[in-house]
């Protein structure tokens, strides 16, 4: 049954990741590239990783969606459907294919460590995922989790004076 | 049960989907979305095998992934505006001022 789901999240995942790179119309990208998103976030909850799933759909799928298509819609850039392609597809599309052999390849030919970690999946649904995240977050992760606030602000203050049009 | 390396191909199918589109796309706002992707399938890598290792390290990584995400979301849309601003457009290709 579970991996009957897998295969199903898995088509639409990939279907939608080739309508990404293939649409004319940038909306018809954004729109495919929400619901990879949404696939994504479906693998998260198999991965018992249900507050990711949440912050997947709410940081990608919602608030950096939204600034895309907002972007698109106010830039309202016409469609050109003979030159919305370079003339390197060949090119490009062999590269993306090595890629594709050396990571299988990687994969298929090595294998994972062995579980190493106290959080198996039945901790994880006893404790609770958020409160072990939230907990390893404010203990291991202190000043990295601060660190990532002055980033953010620092993107705040770029976004606005790149986007201004006079100072 | 679904096998850790299924996750490790699907996530190793969308990278090369993302590559391929950053390669042949001319539209600037497309080539950022096909990074996003790219960040995605990297991500979906990074929470697989903290699940098999049983460490939820990986777990709080993507949570900085998806922070600088929404930082490069930010900045990168800022600088698309600005550029369209100065040239009317947002193909690649026109973006040569610093080629001789």
């Amino acid at each position: 049954m579970e991996s009957l789901f897998f295969t199903i999240v898995t088509v639409v995942a990939i279907i939608s990741g080739i309508l990404v790179i293939t649409c004319k119309n940038p909306i018809n990208n954004a729109l495919s590239l929400v619901m990879t998103f949404f696939c994504l976030a479906t693998y998260y909850v198999m991965l018992d990783a249900p507050f990711m799933a949440a912050v997947q759909v709410m940081v990608y799928a919602g608030a950096i969606m939204v600034l895309i298509v907002f972007t698109i819609m106010l830039l309202n850039i016409r469609v050109d459907a003979t030159k919305s392609h370079t003339h390197k597809v060949i090119a490009g599309s062999i590269i993306g294919f090595f890629t594709l052999l050396n990571a299988l390849f990687v994969i298929l030919k090595s294998r994972a460590a062995l579980p190493t970690g106290p959080y198996s999946g039945e901790t994880i649904r006893q404790v609770g995922h958020t409160e072990l995240i939230g907990k390893e977050m404010f203990t291991n992760f202190l000043l990295p989790f601060e660190a990532t606030s002055i980033l953010l602000l620092v993107a705040i203050i770029g976004a606005v004076i790149l986007a201004k049009k006079k100072l | 049960m679904v096998s850790l390396n299924s996750y490790l191909l699907v996530s190793a199918v969308l990278f090369s989907l993302g590559t391929i589109g950053v390669l042949t796309r001319k539209n600037a706002i497309v080539i950022f979305m096909c990074i996003e992707l790219m960040l995605n399938s990297v991500n979906l890598t990074f929470i697989a095998l903290s699940r098999h290792l049983g460490n939820l390290d990986g777990q709080i990584f993507v949570l900085f992934v998806m922070t600088v995400a929404a930082a490069e979301a930010a900045v990168g849309l800022a600088l698309m505006i600005a550029f369209y601003n100065n040239k009317e457009t947002i193909d690649v290709d026109d973006v040569n001022m610093l080629k001789w």
